[in-house]
């Protein structure tokens, strides 16, 4: 299956019968297949008149209690940031899915990950965080974006999935679970379903007295210590005993590296890989102790350097790291890489390594 | 085992539609498979590529520089893609459309005039089955059987008995000028 049909079919599969979007490339299968399988299953497809006003679909499907998500790709994220701002302040569980393009602006239509962060950092304002994940392949794509709808909830937050154009427009084969395995929608006590025989329920992002803003500042704040302590995911490849070079990579990119790691430990050279699965939280902890028992780190990305700046906070000095990027669509094959692996490997007598970037 | 493969030519080839052929194919022997389209800013009569690899192993990168073997069905496709062959590698060439043949020589060069077989079963259209023949022929890709199957699926579906037929024979002159090439070769 092509991993924009998968992605659709995983929201189906966990029990979202509501997608609201706006069609951009690479991403625009989603809407084409959830347009037809929506309705068989009872579902609503509708496409918003842009970005921001499907940000705001979200919102009142969330809030009168319903599982909903979107899609869409670099420049419509953009527009959704301010919803996702608002979506945050006033906890409500929805998963977006941006299968990124190039930028800035409109950039191109191919794969890239200049989008980390964006994604990770906050694209809106306010004191917020979406739980990051990214995807290495179509399988795992249509299991996170299942995960996701199970932590939107469990953390009343936004779970925003971070592919590329790549998981998004190639084929492999796919199992989707056991529709009765998937944990079925948590009771939404808080939505806006009616009064009836009970209090109002209002939800909001307006705090105007400072103690009662401050108060929700720490909620959510309280909600991401528990997400960074519960849920951080990665993969781990070969990098468990001493290594020579350590590679950080997410998404597509890591999946390249990992032949990269491959070819150069068949010549013998002791090279691991750290995959961040979670991008929020970081994988701060792991990245740290794996790049203990490596000379170099050595960050690859679909990007001029973003993740790098979260390795360097995690390696905190403690080893030289280097980076590699590439961009506008360009992606480097894992000799690419094998060759940057290789670079520092050259040993250099009587130089003292600097530590930094290097491109 | 991992096989890969380029398939290249222009929009309307069914190029996008052989390479998934192939990759549903190895799906339905168990095996791992990965189908990587180009999609650029493409236009009808543009240049289409995409990579399809088939593995016993789980695949790690879906893009390939070099790969082991290339189909191309138009010239443009044979200049941009010819020297990326892996040395040691196999390209089919699809002389109907492309008069010159490659130079290299530390490759396996197979030319076959796709269109004109294609044109002899009655359907010019179905060229891009010589070839997929071919390639399966020369390389034990996937079993023969896999891919009529598909053919079936995909044609048959559309209630198209005939077309299904032809395709089948198409596929099968290919696959006996890719066995016949090996042969050649020992």
């Amino acid at each position: 299956m092509k991993g924009n049909e998968a992605i659709g079919e995983a929201a189906v599969c966990a029990g979202c019968l509501n997608y609201f979007a706006y069609p951009i490339t690479p991403q625009s299968e989603v809407a084409e297949y959830l347009s037809r399988r929506l309705p068989e299953v009872g579902g609503t497809f509708l496409q918003g008149e842009s970005e921001v006003a499907v940000s705001y679909m979200l919102f009142g499907a969330s809030a009168a209690g319903e599982r909903v998500f979107t899609t869409s790709s670099s420049p419509g994220i953009s527009l959704m940031a301010e919803g996702m701002s608002y979506l945050s302040g006033a906890q409500l569980p929805v998963v977006i899915v941006n299968i990124v393009r190039g930028g800035p602006g409109l950039g191109g239509i191919l794969p890239a990950q200049s989008d980390y962060m964006q994604a990770v950092k906050g694209a809106g304002h306010g004191d917020y965080h979406v739980l990051v994940l990214a995807p290495a392949g179509v399988q795992e794509a249509v299991d996170l974006t299942i995960d996701a709808f199970t932590l939107a909830e469990r953390y009343s937050n936004p779970v925003l999935i971070l592919g590329d154009g790549m998981i998004g427009q190639m084929m492999e084969p796919v199992e989707f679970p056991d529709p009765e395995t998937i944990p079925p929608p948590q009771p939404r006590p808080w939505a806006t379903t009616g009064m009836k025989d009970r209090r109002q329920n209002l939800i909001r992002s307006l705090f105007l007295s400072p103690d009662s803003l401050e108060y929700n500042n720490m909620h959510l704040r309280a909600k991401y210590d528990a997400m960074e302590r519960d849920e951080v995911r990665y993969e781990s490849y070969h990098a468990e005993r001493k290594m020579d070079v350590l590679i950080v990579a997410y998404g597509t990119m890591a999946r390249i590296c990992k032949t990269a790691v491959d070819v150069l430990r068949e010549q013998g050279l002791k090279v691991g890989l750290v995959r961040p699965i979670s991008l929020y939280p970081y994988p701060m902890q792991v990245v740290h102790e794996a790049a203990q028992k490596a000379k170099d780190v050595l960050v690859v990305e679909l990007s001029t350097g973003q993740m790098v700046e979260d390795v360097h906070h995690a390696v905190a000095g403690s080893r030289p790291v280097h980076f590699f990027g590439k961009t506008g669509g360009n992606i480097p094959p894992p000799d690419r890489i094998a060759d940057e692996v290789r670079k520092l490997l050259v040993k250099k007598p009587g130089k003292s390594r600097k530590t930094g970037r290097k491109s | 085992m991992r096989h890969e493969v380029m398939f290249a030519g222009f929009g309307g080839q069914g190029i996008m539609l052989i390479g998934q052929m192939l990759a549903y194919a190895g799906m339905n022997e168990g095996k791992q498979a990965v189908w990587l389209p180009s999609y650029g800013p493409e236009m009808r009569g543009g240049t289409a590529y995409c990579i399809v690899q088939v593995s016993d192993d789980p695949i790690g990168s879906p893009v390939v520089a070099n790969p082991m073997n290339a189909a191309v069905m138009n010239r443009p496709s044979l200049d941009k893609f010819g020297p990326e062959v892996k040395p040691g590698g196999l390209l089919l060439i699809n002389s109907s459309l492309i008069p010159d043949t490659s130079k290299r020589t530390d490759i396996s060069i197979l030319n076959v005039g796709c269109n004109q077989i294609a044109n002899e079963e009655g359907t010019g259209k179905a060229a891009n089955m010589v070839i997929l023949g071919a390639l399966i022929g020369a390389t034990k890709m996937v079993k023969p059987k896999s891919i009529e199957d598909m053919i079936e699926y995909q044609f048959g579906k559309k209630g198209k008995r005939k077309l299904v037929d032809i395709n089948i024979r198409i596929f099968n002159r290919g696959l006996d000028i890719g066995k016949t090439s090996v042969k050649d070769r020992k």
